[in-house]
């Protein structure tokens, strides 16, 4: 075929490539390039306006050194591990109660994720009014003759974040149930039938035969999880609005209150990069291994 | 491993020994010890998941005060609807005092130019990846997939200098469009994956049949593949109503959406707190995912499911 017959390489498929411009322009200018922008300012003092005055890693000694941030990372660190470990245990034994043949299976799943449809801002204020120490939980307790019975994690700087746990758990361990249930419904039922015949008590086979199997779910609802918590700051917004004092804000906030009330636009966005090196950590190696993985096979 | 394997060679070999006696799973009683603690965990779990809501319920229909008097958990003496009533029409937010309602169109028009635009991009776009790939289609495609991991705070700024160069932060417009932006990753790869799943020979037919890109996407691909317009539906309306991180960044007091409103409105510190006018606040703002959720059932899950599953 002559050239000239053969239009540019660049007109081929053309319907096609024009409608995959919104997707080239998000991945490439919004993810890529706005995330490329926001970690080259964060070595910059930008205060009011961005401005490209690099000062080096002040940001990000600035950011080591204030209270407010590492309060934020442990917060973090403490609501991930009660997320992803009472997630998983409640989401798994949940689902493996669901699993065994029972009636009105709909029904309780239906309950069990209806928080699902409901926002953090929704989930925050509900349990803010349900933990609220003179008419909820604690005052109900109190006024049936339990004087001294104490709950009162909003109001106490100390557990603050364990209330704030408690409204994330039911708001989301319904959907690890769900990914669990799906992954208990894909295991072979001859499984089952030969760890019956071999005599292995039901506990036993879970831990030891299902649990090691479902690997692959566990692992995408870590994955999911984790990139959850990161995330975590409408529950706290609407819940303690990171009260009392500074005793429960979290990353997210930090960010968000740098960037758009304290007019210190270089700390949130040393904040924010830091966060985005805090979920690399977790997708990295997971990527490698999805991905990675696949290609060698 | 091999002993696994020779447990399950036996436990075949069992099996089929077996078959001459009765056949079927062993009859249980009703109440066997297991089906009590079976149900009674369950039952006991459900009542914990429910109650917020109950809670919620009885809150917003009783007066202050009641409320001062009695136990969250006891249902109203006396039900009022003007909690009701105040919250949707009269509670205020700083200087503005017309209620929830103007979150809620607020919401209403955010959410459905947002879940079309988004749906219209992220189909096509899915099918174009599907069907009509070229060259280097799919590194973006992977770009957009991690991207979807980046913590937001990473690209909110980014996105307000954008939208201020094209004269479009603080409107509806703005966040539209941001709503679109981040949509898109778990669309397109959902729609990607369901037109993949098509049957590659119906493509090849409308090819010959002279039919061109947008012929075969109009007249074939879109009225095949409503259920998981449906899923995506769900995902969106449900997803886009729930924000309140972009709202709170891109919009502005009288443009705010329903849950920035209702963070405002609960959380204001002045006047005197009125429970139930917030409870209520907080159920209408939980109405329309949960009327979605309720009657979508399985097609939630599903859409759910998809969206929690990136990559």
């Amino acid at each position: 075929m002559s050239k000239s017959e053969r239009p540019s390489q660049l007109f081929r498929n053309l319907n096609a490539k024009v409608a995959s411009i919104p997707m080239i322009l998000t991945a490439m200018v919004v993810f890529v390039g706005g995330t490329a922008w926001t970690v080259l300012y964060s070595f910059t003092n930008s205060k009011l306006l961005p401005r490209l005055n690099f000062v080096g890693l002040d940001q990000y000694y600035r950011l080591w050194a204030t209270p407010r941030w590492l309060i934020s990372i442990e917060n973090l660190l403490i609501y991930g591990v009660i997320s992803l470990v009472f997630s998983l245990v409640i989401g798994f034994l949940l689902a493996a109660l669901l699993d065994q043949k029972i009636r009105f299976e709909d029904t309780f799943r239906t309950i069990f994720l209806y928080p699902f449809a409901l926002s953090f801002i929704v989930t925050g204020l509900v349990w803010q009014w349900l933990l609220n120490p003179d008419f909820g939980v604690q005052g109900v307790v109190r006024s049936l003759g339990w004087t001294s019975f104490d709950f009162n994690p909003l109001y106490n700087s100390s557990i603050v974040i364990y209330g704030i746990s408690i409204a994330a758990l039911w708001q989301g361990t319904g959907l690890i149930m769900c990914l669990m249930l799906a992954g208990l419904r894909g295991i072979d039922e001859d499984i089952w039938k030969a760890a019956r015949v071999d005599g292995i008590p039901m506990w036993k086979t879970y831990l030891f035969i299902i649990i090691p199997m479902m690997r692959p779910v566990f692992i995408t609802t870590l994955v999911i999880i984790a990139s959850g918590i990161v995330k975590v700051y409408d529950l706290v917004v609407a819940q303690t609005s990171g009260g009392p004092g500074i005793a429960s804000e979290v990353p997210a906030k930090y960010v968000y209150d740098y960037m758009f009330f304290a007019q210190n636009l270089g700390q949130g966005f040393a904040a924010s990069t830091m966060m985005l090196l805090s979920v690399m950590i977790v997708i990295v190696p997971w990527a490698y291994l999805e991905f990675g993985g696949r290609k060698r096979v | 491993m091999s002993d696994h394997a020779v447990s399950l060679a036996a436990s075949h070999a069992a099996i089929r020994a077996d078959a001459s006696g009765p056949s079927g799973p062993k009859p249980r009683h009703m109440f066997s010890r297991r089906n009590i603690f079976l149900y009674g965990t369950l039952v006991v779990v459900a009542l914990y998941y429910l109650l917020p809501l109950y809670v919620m319920v009885v809150t917003s229909l009783k007066g202050m005060p009641e409320i001062r008097l009695g136990n969250i958990f006891s249902p109203p003496m006396e039900i009022t609807f003007e909690p009701w009533v105040k919250a949707w029409s009269q509670a205020c937010t700083g200087l503005n005092c017309d209620g929830l309602s103007r979150g809620f169109w607020n919401s209403v028009r955010i959410t459905v130019p947002s879940v079309i635009l988004s749906i219209a991009i992220a189909s096509v776009n899915g099918y174009a990846l599907a069907n009509w790939r070229f060259k280097g289609a799919d590194t973006f495609f992977v770009i957009l997939i991690v991207g979807a991991f980046i913590p937001y705070q990473v690209m909110i700024y980014p996105i307000v200098i954008i939208l201020r160069e094209i004269g479009l932060y603080g409107s509806l417009t703005g966040l539209v469009i941001v709503h679109s932006i981040f949509g898109m990753p778990i669309l397109t790869l959902l729609f990607r994956n369901y037109f993949t799943s098509m049957p590659e020979e119906l493509f090849r037919a409308a090819r010959v049949d002279g039919a061109g890109f947008w012929g075969i996407y109009l007249r074939i691909m879109l009225p095949m593949s409503l259920p998981i317009f449906v899923v995506a539906i769900i995902l969106q309306v449900t997803g886009i109503w729930n924000d309140f991180l972009f709202g709170v960044v891109y919009t502005r007091p009288d443009t705010y959406p329903m849950t920035v409103q209702l963070n405002n409105i609960v959380n204001s510190v002045q006047g005197v707190k009125e429970y139930n006018v917030n409870m209520a606040a907080t159920i209408l703002t939980g109405l329309v995912p949960l009327i979605v959720y309720f009657i979508s059932g399985k097609l939630f899950v599903r859409g759910i499911a998809a969206g929690a599953v990136k990559g």
